[in-house]
């Protein structure tokens, strides 16, 4: 034996092991490149044969009787199970076969875990996250709406069955079959959980009610006079064609609450200012719902239609089925995470949601004794504060300890030592109200929906939905349209909660909440013989004689022109539908454009600009994919809101609320000599005709560049993502090619548009269609990932296919798994 | 000769019975055992280990791939700083593997002389 050159060789090979064991790296680790390129162990095993067979038979004994599972062309499920609680087994088990990193991610994400998988983040931005989760009550709220859940016997008895099948799938789980993003990160799955059912609808809850603007408002209240804050803010929108028709009228409030005697002075009139920053979820999360009675179709039979717009994700959220039992035939799409299909139809009805926008978040300034935060002031004297310390894992470094206080109006989610993403950090504490954190049984509604027949079994499933407060639109065979805004909204005195309020007293708790029959409802029968829809996009539930306060955070454009278009529409077909959906028609453009055109000195342009102005000018104001003008138009209207904006604002560095576009187009368009157009660092006084001309100049660079960039039409400015939740370009889809935007029917923005498209006519043999941006496995080795994308930016749809139990010889069917307990 | 593909061979085999069950970096222990009992020159023996480990794990990486007409390898080799070349990805596979089978040979070598 060589003995020094054998010990050298020995080292070095165990170094090149132990150097590919592990992960390398600072804040983005790499994977550990030894199992990672394994072709036996790594990612390898999960480059999915393009022509996998997906046959199989499986032995489980969690199951009560047989099952069985067929596969169509697009790998949809088509679930065929001998009672409710083996549909909700089987629905686990495929939801963790085809999407088990993201469903265990999100959960991850809801519970403030997030460090502990991606570590400390830069500048501590996944402690940061996590603490904010946490602190706004997430996990609490998720154990507190465990607790109902498990009240109910069909919930309990489904959930139970749910997680049993997900762990089902993650027991029999090797190494090497774990999904690519485990091996990416180095880790492994943990046992499934009811908890984390919970988990995922408080996630939804947070992605949907989880905004508002109360520290931007409180500050643009300390900032500006009365004057002009009421014309930066108003309380309602010109434009506004509201969920329930203009007029209606409403019965005089069930609970009348009462502003406090301080309101004025302690509130209203308070110069507040805050430095705290909150986090949020995207402010556009909204979407389309509308159902059409038959008297408006060619069928004769009603239409429902959906669209909710989310987040662009791979994968993606939905994941669509098929689930037949003796009691129900249900065809959707679901939540990997949750039993149920969330948003679909059944044999007798099809329903749809879209988000009510109502603001259920409300914040309170709370004087603690000292820096302990062991006491705060609250009615007079000293009352003790609850404390708990949070524990956070982090990757790779140390657990991180956070100790948040309680208070009677909820926990504190800042103070001193958690400004939230603010740089400037805060000397005072806020506390949080937020109604999703209260008891509630959301997914009771779902298990409901699955065998509802008609309209009174809809509205026995929706009375108990407390949050997210949702638009659920409701048709079915009998002729029966209906739109409910349900959800337990707290009442509120006129401007309660816009700002952060005063949390010395209780005289500004929330009083109680709106009597659910008092929600926003509209019923149209088959005798109707008025409007013949219901719809909504999200706007202002009711015109201003509803009898509650209801805030201003209603975006109106894609509500007016839904209204708009549905009017004028008769002997209404699926492929009219097909074409509203995917409609690119942006009225706010249209709205805006005159008055541009009013205002432009035409003859201060050079030949080049008067070409921009004229692409412009001759545009269709359709936010098409090859157009010019959407990008003419946005490159425009920012440096126009700049111009007449930016001067008073940038006279404070506290961070306030912007005004909304439709607040500006309004207010140019009531009066062309709107007082913010004057530039308050200047000496003469601009008008309206200086300074759209001067913002179309400005804009003019831009467009040069954009041109040169290749970026002058729309899609490819505009640069649509289906993005990976890892947010990794490579397994992402970019730069997709469809058109749309904020403001139109098609909502289709860079991260975020419509997630799932829903048609379904209620004719004796239903006739659905549906896409969504995604593909119905998660594994980006797989065919399966992404093969919607396309279709979905092109506008097409599938057709959704509802198997009946004599068609397991259809051609359809592509591949069968046999479910038994033996 | 005959003895340096033999030993490929077996080294090759061992390592794909170690992958199917134990983790990955048997296939170091794999050419350690059969490189200790087929001696060689450690020269020859390295590379009996380096040549094996990178037919079987380029061979077996490419075999996956094509199966899946490279949408994964392409979606990994962007993500590698590989320009989403799946070519050099399975030469970089078939690489890491040879390195560690390449050491795990040479060991034995020098334990035997």
């Amino acid at each position: 034996m060589r003995i020094i050159p054998f010990l050298l060789s020995l080292l070095l090979t165990v170094g090149l092991i132990l150097c590919l064991n592990r992960q390398w790296g600072g804040l983005q680790k790499t994977p550990p490149f030894g199992p990672f390129f394994s072709p036996q162990h790594g990612f390898w095993q999960n480059a999915e044969p393009v022509n996998k067979s997906f046959d199989g038979s499986l032995s489980l004994p969690g199951l009560k009787g047989k099952g069985d599972v067929y596969f169509d062309e697009n790998l949809v499920p088509h679930v065929f199970a001998a009672n409710h609680v083996d549909a909700s087994y089987i629905q686990g088990y495929l939801h963790a076969r085809f999407r088990l990193w993201q469903m265990e991610f999100q959960t991850f994400a809801a519970a403030g875990r997030v460090s502990e998988v991606l570590g400390a983040g830069p500048g501590n931005a996944y402690i940061n996250y996590d603490r904010s989760m946490r602190r706004l009550g997430m996990v609490t709220a998720a154990k507190a709406a465990l607790e109902e859940m498990e009240k109910d016997s069909v919930v309990k008895a489904d959930c139970d069955a749910y997680t049993a099948g997900v762990n089902a799938y993650i027991s029999q789980l090797k190494g090497s079959e774990l999904p690519l993003e485990y091996k990416l990160l180095n880790y492994s799955p943990e046992p499934w959980t009811n908890l984390k059912i919970a988990l995922f609808v408080k996630y939804m809850a947070y992605d949907l009610a989880g905004h508002d603007n109360d520290f931007e408002m409180t500050n643009a209240k300390s900032f500006f006079s009365k004057e002009d804050f009421a014309k930066l803010y108003p309380e309602v929108q010109d434009s506004v064609d509201p969920i329930i028709p203009k007029g209606t009228r409403f019965s005089p409030p069930g609970f009348a609450p009462k502003a406090p005697a301080t309101v004025d002075s302690q509130y209203l009139h308070f110069p507040l200012t805050v430095t705290a920053a909150e986090s949020k979820p995207d402010p556009d999360n909204g979407s389309n719902n509308w159902a059409i009675s038959g008297s408006k179709t060619m069928s004769h039979r009603p239409i429902l239609c959906n669209d909710p717009h989310l987040s662009t994700n791979l994968p993606a959220i939905w994941y669509q089925m098929q689930i037949h039992t003796p009691d129900y035939n249900v065809y959707g799409v679901s939540f990997p995470g949750a039993p149920y299909v969330i948003i679909g139809f059944n044999d007798s009805c099809a329903w749809g949601i879209t988000n009510a926008e109502r603001d259920v978040r409300d914040y309170y300034t709370i004087k603690f004794k000292d820096e302990t935060r062991r006491e705060y002031w609250y009615n007079g004297k000293w009352v003790p504060a609850d404390q708990r310390v949070d524990t956070i894992v982090v990757k790779g470094g140390l657990p991180f300890y956070d100790t948040v206080a309680s208070t009677v109006f909820g926990p504190v989610m800042y103070d001193p030592s958690f400004p939230g993403f603010s740089e400037e950090g805060t000397t005072r504490s806020y506390a949080v109200h937020w109604k999703p954190a209260e008891p509630s049984d959301e997914i009771r509604t779902f298990s409901r929906f699955q065998s509802m027949r008609n309209y009174s079994d809809y509205k026995e499933a929706i009375v108990t939905f407390k949050s997210p407060g949702q638009n659920f639109v409701f048709a079915d065979k009998g002729g029966v349209v209906a739109i409910w805004q349900q959800g337990e909204f707290p009442a509120k005195w006129k401007e309660q909660g816009r700002f952060v309020m005063p949390g010395e007293d209780s005289s500004y708790r929330w009083q109680g909440s709106i009597p659910q029959q008092e929600n926003p409802t509209m019923l149209l029968d088959t005798l109707d013989s008025g409007r013949g829809f219901v719809s909504s996009a999200n706007q202002l539930p009711v015109d201003t004689s509803y009898p509650y306060y209801l805030g201003i955070d209603f975006p109106p454009y894609r509500g007016l022109i839904i209204n708009r278009m549905l009017s004028s529409m008769n002997s209404i077909t699926t492929a009219d539908m097909m074409s509203m959906q995917k409609n690119n028609y942006d009225v706010f453009a249209a709205m805006a454009r005159p008055l541009l055109l009013r205002n432009i000195h035409e003859e201060r342009l050079s030949t080049d600009e008067k070409n921009y102005l004229n692409v412009f000018r001759n545009w269709n104001c359709q936010n098409d994919p090859n157009e010019e003008g959407p990008v003419i138009f946005q490159y425009w209207w920012r440096h126009l809101t700049k111009d007449i904006y930016d001067d008073e604002f940038s006279k404070s560095s506290l961070n306030m609320m912007r005004p909304y576009e439709s607040t500006l187009l309004e207010s140019l368009l009531k009066d062309s000599a709107y007082s913010f157009i004057d530039n308050v660092n200047t000496p003469e006084k601009e008008t309206l005709q200086q300074v759209v001309t001067a913002s179309f100049l400005q804009a003019v660079p831009d467009l040069a560049a954009a041109a040169n960039a290749g970026k002058l039409t729309w899609a490819k400015n505009k640069d649509t993502w289906v993005r990976h939740l890892l947010r990794i370009p490579q397994l992402s889809r970019t730069n997709v090619p469809i058109g749309g935007g904020v403001h139109c029917i098609n909502a289709a923005k860079k991260l975020h548009g419509p997630s799932w498209r829903m048609i379904v006519e209620l004719t004796d043999k239903t006739q659905a269609y549906g896409i969504y941006p995604g593909g119905q496995s998660g594994n980006p080795g797989s065919r399966y990932y992404d093969n919607f994308v396309d279709k979905w930016a092109a506008g097409d749809y599938n057709s959704l296919w509802v198997m009946g139990p004599g068609e397991v010889k259809d051609s359809h069917v592509k591949w069968t798994v046999h479910f038994s307990n033996q | 000769m005959i003895k340096f593909f033999v030993s490929i061979l077996l080294i090759a085999l061992l390592s794909f019975i170690c992958g199917l069950f134990f983790p990955w970096w048997t296939i170091a222990i794999a050419a350690f055992i059969v490189s200790l009992l087929i001696p060689q020159r450690p020269l020859a023996s390295f590379f009996a280990g380096f040549v094996a480990l990178f037919l079987l794990w380029g061979g077996l990486a490419a075999y996956f791939d094509m199966a899946n007409n490279s949408i994964l390898s392409a979606r990994i080799a962007g993500m590698v700083y590989l320009h989403g070349s799946s070519v050099a990805l399975l030469l970089v596979t078939g690489f890491i593997g040879a390195l560690v089978g390449g050491g795990g040979s040479l060991t034995a070598a020098f334990l035997r002389k």
